[in-house]
This record gives structure tokens, C-alpha cells and sequence, in this order.
């Protein structure tokens, strides 16, 4: 038995996973448009690489990755592209970004697709395929996965794979492990070939004894030495932080990243989906959605990305006193701006909200300073301090009170006596920071743009002083040179020069002449 | 008494010459005080201070020529800024300047003749192009001095504010409604009123 670690904190809300555990994982059939965002995952915007009118089939590559941190973007089924345009998506600003619109034609036809086996592949190879194959993390981030793998000369120790599914409601993670733990496996085969990993340890949180049966009995048939561990169910016992505190020991020192500390996580969905892009040729288009709350069929969907999500919620059966909808769980999701947005490889879970399930927020009142939220803080924060801050745009002192280790995990939130919306402080002092950060580079930028451009001035006058002084010394030269008649005056004042040079050289020879015959003449007289 | 003398005549020599030997050792260049301060400042060399730059407005500051409370686009933050930084009382915007928000500058490419004129004016060089050639900004390098668009024999430069888009968005200051009391006098109105605003 391992010997597990406890991180500092937590919280138990209500897990309402159940709901959605009673059906098996459901294909949603195919809608009559999707939408397609290119920008999807963490980092830059893929660029589009089709055109409107456009015939595509299905994993046909529509977006290329543009940039270190960026992914692709492929068809989730075959039609035809009718609009590449600016349209709403799932993003806390409710702004809208670039998407394909696609009309499927219904054959659902796919491109030629590439099985590989990794083991025939360097790590480069393998972590451009999945590149291409556009595999980004589905623990919500969308971090892509070859940027994860590409660790240097790091040595993984230990390989963990997030099961752990702590959000209430959610059961994405869970219904897959128990439907499709083959395929995990496997895929954390690969990535533990790609990393080099000595152990690979799965952790799931110990609600979920399903899954880890299913996750044991996988890896016993594939003969394989992978590691279940049951850890307690504690919220948010599967941000990546903690669980590689609870399995591992180990903290991730402020500032730094997991393989610092020898250790790498990924969620399950992205082993499986690993496994669908190397071992099938299969780009991520589709994924496990859980839509629940105030709905008639809480259920697991399989559905392609692109697919609205007005779509999947009818498929549920939203309840006619929903009024709204939270992409995520309860405790980090965001309301959808609009119920039309479309489906993405982040959407893990659709929550139909209502006034009875999510009773309005009672009014905030002042912070009473209980630290209640201190104890809640599984980053060992201070939040109450760090709220002060925030409120007051003290950013200097919120930065060193190590603002950016805060997680938004919403357990201060959830505790908080004073009902204080505390994440949504930390997130506005976060980007405010980072704003901030952003133009003071371009300030810097412009700063040396515009010494550089006083320096060319001082530098072209520098130049065409030199050019003067060289032409003017030039013709100085030139004038010497000329052999030009001199004017009688001129003539007249070098003769008179020449008599006076004749006349001291009379007056020198005579004054030692004079002298000679002085010495001779006093030699004689001694 | 003389030994007493030579011993510290002695000592304020070798003192002295470990002084001498920092002084030039760890010579500051330029005034540190100057570069702080331009820190502080904007970088968008508008000359709205009435100085030819942001370098020279720091240096009249930290000279003691000029007021804090003269740069519209490092705007109340950065007086504040610098306030702090002078140990100095803050002020308000000087003269009528108002901050604008942040904007860059656009050329009407179809009516721009290529004069060069606006090249000349821009001091970051955030302009391309060339005599009897279509000129362009360079979007990323223009800090939206709006030095170009006085130039321009043909008016084609106009400023455009940058629109709040995904990739600029941020989270804005939490701000939501409290419960609405019931008011029957004025100073419950007033009580109400308080009541609108965020805690804190």
C-alpha cells in the first residue's frame, strides 16, 4: 500500500455525481452545423488553412499551429466550410473569436488515417504527431500535450495520470475510465515511452471505485506495470499541484513546473486521446461531455467538437425553469454567454442552472478577517490578504504575497462567511498584472526604438559633418595643387620676401666673419 | 604626540584612497534617478509635457523643472507613480489634458501620396514606406503619440482606439449589486446609493 501525503486545506461540497453515473457514455448524433474555433487550447490561435466553399473531410487538418504553444484544428466530420468568421464562444468575456462554420454532409468520411506504433519513433517525431493531431490537455486547461513532453534534459521520475476528477458534478474522466480503460492505459503507455518516466501512478479519487477497477483490470492485461492509487476524495484534490502532492510528496516549488521536481501529469482523457492519435491516426474530435443540473437525463455524451451546445442540452432535457448555463463545474466554471456556443476540447461538463440548484449568491458584506479561507487554501495562501490587496489594486504587495501560486480554485470563495466573490479578485489582480507586464514591454520596446532613432540622428549629423570638414579640407589640398599664375602683387611680395632672406643671410655672414677675425686676432696677441 | 599625528594622518590617507579607488570603481553612469523616473513614464514620446521626449521630461523632473502632473498618458497611475517615488504630494492632471484611451494610428492607404512626412514626425519609427510610396503603420511598434497626424499634407492618418478584444480582454473589477433597501427618506436614499458600490 502507498503511503499517501495530505496537501493543506481543501473542502467537501456536495459532489452530485451520480446523476450522470447511472447511463453509459452516449454518441451524440450528428447536428446540422458545428462550429469550429481555432482557437481552442492554451497559447496562439491556429491559422486557417481552408477556405470558405471548401469541401473537407472528416480530420481533415482546417487550422495550423502557429507558434511554440499552439495546436491544430481539424474537421470533426466532412462537408462543407460555409463561413470562416468572427462568432460567440465559450470565453468568460463573451467576445467572440475565430471559427469555421461546417455543414456536414452526413457521410461522416474520413481522410486517409496514419496508425503508427511509437516505439519506431523518436520523441521529436511523436510530440510533432500529436502536434498535428491537435491533443491538447482535457482536464479543462487545453494546455497542448507535445509542449508538455518536450521537457529538455529533464529526468521524469514519475508519470501521473489525473483521474481524479475532484469538481462536483463532473464525471467525464469517470465514465470514460470505466468504459474505455484499455485505451488510457495504453496511452499512458506512450506517454511514459515519450517521457522516459520510471513509475506511472493513475489517481482517482476513492468515489470512483468503479473506474479503478476498471483502470486495474486494463492494466493487468496488458501486463503492464502501471499503479492504481485511491486517494480521498477531497476538493480540489485534482489540481495538478496537489494530486502530485498526494501521491508523490512532493511540492512544486512557487514559480516552477512539475518536471522540476522530476514528475509530469496528464489528465486520463488525453492518455485516451493519445492513444486514439498514435495508435488509430485519429486527430482529438470529439470528446466526453457530462451534461447535468437542472436536466430530465443527466448523461455522458461522446460528442464532436464544433457540436452547440443548445444541441446537447436538448439531448438532456434541460428543465423549464433553467436559466442558465455553466461550462465546467460548479466551483471553476464559467457561464456561457450564450447558449449557442459551441462545443471545444476544454468543454468537460454542461451544467443546467436554475434558482433552486444555484440559489442567487447571498450579498457580499465586509471581510471580518475569520481566515477561515486560510484554512480552506490548498496553495498554503493567505487569501484574505491577498483579497485586501486585490481590492485595493496593491498589486506590488499581492505579486509578493504570491498571487499567481493561487490556483482559483474557489474553495476561500466557497467558505467564506462574508460571501466575498474572493476568485474573481485574484483573477482581476492576475490579468490586471499581467497587463500591466505587457505594456511595460512595450514601453521598453518604444524606449529602445526611439533612443535608436536619436542615435541615427546624432549619427547622420556626425556623418555629414565628417563628409563637410573631409570636402573642405579637400579642396584646401586642391588649391595648393593648382598651378594658377601669381598676381604681380603677389610676385612683388615674394621678391621683397626673397631680399629680405638674402639680407640676414649677408648680416649672418659677416657678423662670423667679423668674429673669426676677432679670435684670430686675440691668439696673435697672447 | 608626532607618532599619534602620522598614525592618523595614515589612516585618512589609505580611508581616502579606498574612497577614491570606489569612487571610480562603482561610478554610476548617468543619474539613476532620471532612469527611475522614466521608468515611471509611458514611453509614448508624444511630447504632450512640452518636452521633446520622455528621456528629457525625466530629467526635468528629477531636476526639479518640471511638475509631475504633465504626462496625460501615463495618466493619474503614473502621477501617482511618480509620487510615490519622489516622496512628492500627488496632483491632478495639469492643464486641460484628458487621457485618451489607448489608440494607435491608421493610414487611409488609398489617399496617402508618400510624402514622407509622417516618417519624419514618428519617434519610434513605427512607419514604413518611401518618397512617392504608400506608407503603413506598424500597429505593434506605434505608442499613439499622434505626432503623425498634424504632418500629413492630405489627412489620411487617423487614430484608432484598440478595441477590447479576446486576446487583450481582461477580468474586470468585481462589481455586483447588493440587496436594494427599502428607502422612505433621504437618508435612506443616501444609504442606497452607498449600497451601490462594490465593498471596500
Amino acid at each position: 500500500m502507498r503511503k499517501l501525503n495530505h496537501f493543506h486545506g481543501g473542502i467537501h461540497p456536495p459532489s452530485n455525481k451520480t446523476q450522470s453515473t447511472q447511463v453509459a457514455i452516449a454518441h451524440a448524433p450528428l447536428p446540422s452545423k458545428l462550429i469550429v474555433p481555432f482557437h481552442q487550447h492554451a497559447g496562439e490561435i491556429a491559422k486557417p488553412v481552408v477556405q470558405v466553399g471548401d469541401h473537407v473531410l472528416k480530420g481533415q487538418l482546417i487550422g495550423m499551429p502557429d507558434g511554440f504553444v499552439s495546436s491544430a484544428v481539424h474537421a470533426p466530420t466532412s462537408g462543407t466550410i460555409t463561413a470562416i468568421d468572427l462568432q460567440l464562444i465559450a470565453h468568460p468575456s463573451g467576445l467572440p473569436n475565430l471559427c469555421a462554420t461546417l455543414i456536414p454532409d452526413g457521410k461522416d468520411e474520413w481522410v486517409e488515417r496514419k496508425a503508427v506504433d511509437y516505439r519506431d519513433h523518436s520523441q521529436p517525431e511523436l510530440q510533432q504527431l500529436l502536434r498535428m493531431n491537435g491533443v491538447v490537455g482535457l482536464g479543462g486547461a487545453a494546455f497542448p500535450s507535445d509542449v508538455k513532453l518536450r521537457i529538455g534534459k529533464q529526468k521524469i521520475k514519475t508519470l501521473i495520470l489525473n483521474g481524479a476528477e475532484c469538481e462536483p458534478y463532473i464525471t467525464c474522466d469517470d465514465m470514460l475510465m470505466r468504459e474505455r480503460a484499455n485505451e488510457i492505459v495504453q496511452g499512458a503507455q506512450m506517454l511514459r515511452f515519450m517521457l522516459d518516466a520510471d513509475e506511472v501512478l493513475y489517481g482517482v479519487e476513492d468515489n470512483k471505485p468503479e473506474a479503478i477497477a476498471a483502470l486495474q483490470q486494463a492494466i493487468k492485461e496488458s501486463n503492464l506495470n502501471h499503479d492504481v492509487v485511491a486517494i480521498p476524495t477531497v476538493y480540489p484534490g485534482g489540481s495538478a499541484k496537489q494530486l502530485i502532492r498526494v501521491l508523490t510528496g512532493l511540492e512544486v516549488p512557487s514559480g516552477k513546473l512539475p518536471t522540476d521536481i522530476g514528475v509530469q501529469c496528464f489528465n486520463v482523457a488525453t492518455a485516451y486521446s493519445v492513444c486514439r492519435a498514435l495508435a488509430h491516426g485519429e486527430p482529438l474530435l470529439s470528446r466526453i461531455i457530462t451534461i447535468t443540473g437542472n436536466v430530465r437525463r443527466a448523461q455522458n455524451f461522446e460528442a464532436l467538437i464544433g457540436t452547440p451546445i443548445d444541441y446537447l442540452v436538448a439531448l438532456g432535457e434541460a428543465l423549464s425553469d433553467t436559466d442558465g448555463y455553466i461550462m465546467g463545474g460548479p466551483m471553476m466554471g464559467i457561464p456561457l454567454p450564450s447558449v449557442h456556443v459551441p462545443v471545444v476540447k476544454a468543454t468537460n461538463c454542461i451544467i443546467a442552472t436554475s434558482a433552486k440548484l444555484f440559489p442567487q449568491p447571498q450579498p457580499s458584506m465586509p471581510c471580518i478577517r475569520c481566515t477561515r479561507c486560510v484554512e480552506a487554501c490548498p496553495a498554503d495562501l493567505q487569501p484574505q490578504d491577498l483579497y485586501w490587496f486585490a481590492q485595493s489594486k496593491e498589486f506590488g504587495k499581492a505579486q509578493k504575497f504570491s498571487l499567481f501560486d493561487c490556483i482559483e480554485c474557489g474553495a476561500c470563495s466557497y467558505v467564506c462567511p462574508s460571501h466575498i466573490p474572493l476568485v474573481q479578485y485574484y483573477r482581476f489582480a492576475k490579468s490586471e498584472i499581467r497587463a500591466r507586464e505587457h505594456d511595460k514591454q512595450l514601453a521598453d520596446q518604444a524606449r529602445v526604438r526611439h533612443e535608436f532613432r536619436e542615435h541615427r540622428f546624432e549619427r547622420e549629423k556626425q556623418e555629414k559633418a565628417d563628409k563637410l570638414a573631409a570636402r573642405e579640407a579637400a579642396a584646401q589640398a586642391a588649391k595648393l595643387a593648382s598651378t594658377q599664375p601669381l598676381t604681380p602683387q603677389q610676385l612683388a611680395e615674394q621678391a621683397d620676401l626673397e631680399a629680405r632672406r638674402e639680407h640676414i643671410r649677408e648680416v649672418a655672414q659677416s657678423s662670423v666673419e667679423n668674429t673669426a677675425v676677432e679670435n684670430t686676432t686675440e691668439r696673435t696677441g697672447n | 604626540m608626532l607618532s599619534a599625528l602620522l598614525v592618523m594622518a595614515g589612516i585618512a590617507i589609505a580611508l581616502g584612497a579606498v574612497l577614491g579607488y570606489a569612487a571610480i570603481k562603482f561610478r554610476v553612469e548617468g543619474n539613476p534617478l532620471v532612469d527611475k523616473i522614466d521608468a515611471i513614464l509611458p514611453q509614448t514620446q508624444c511630447g504632450q509635457c512640452g518636452f521633446p521626449g520622455c528621456k528629457p521630461y525625466a530629467t526635468a523632473i528629477a531636476a526639479g523643472e518640471a511638475d509631475i502632473n504633465k504626462c496625460p498618458p501615463g495618466g493619474e497611475e503614473g502621477i501617482h507613480k511618480l509620487a510615490e517615488l519622489l516622496g512628492m504630494e500627488f496632483k491632478p492632471l495639469g492643464g486641460n489634458a484628458v487621457p485618451k484611451p489607448k489608440s494607435v494610428a491608421f493610414i487611409d492607404e488609398a489617399t496617402c501620396i508618400g510624402c514622407t512626412l509622417c516618417i519624419q514626425a514618428c519617434p519610434v519609427d513605427a512607419i514604413a514606406g518611401a518618397a512617392k510610396q504608400m506608407h503603413t503603420i506598424i500597429a505593434a511598434e506605434c505608442t499613439g503619440c499622434e505626432l503623425c497626424v498634424a504632418p500629413c499634407p492630405v489627412d489620411c492618418i487617423s487614430m484608432k482606439v484598440i478595441e477590447e478584444k479576446i486576446t487583450n480582454w481582461k477580468w474586470k473589477y468585481p462589481v455586483y449589486a447588493l440587496n436594494t433597501v427599502e428607502t422612505t427618506n433621504v437618508a435612506g436614499a443616501a444609504l442606497q446609493k452607498t449600497n451601490g458600490r462594490a465593498p471596500g
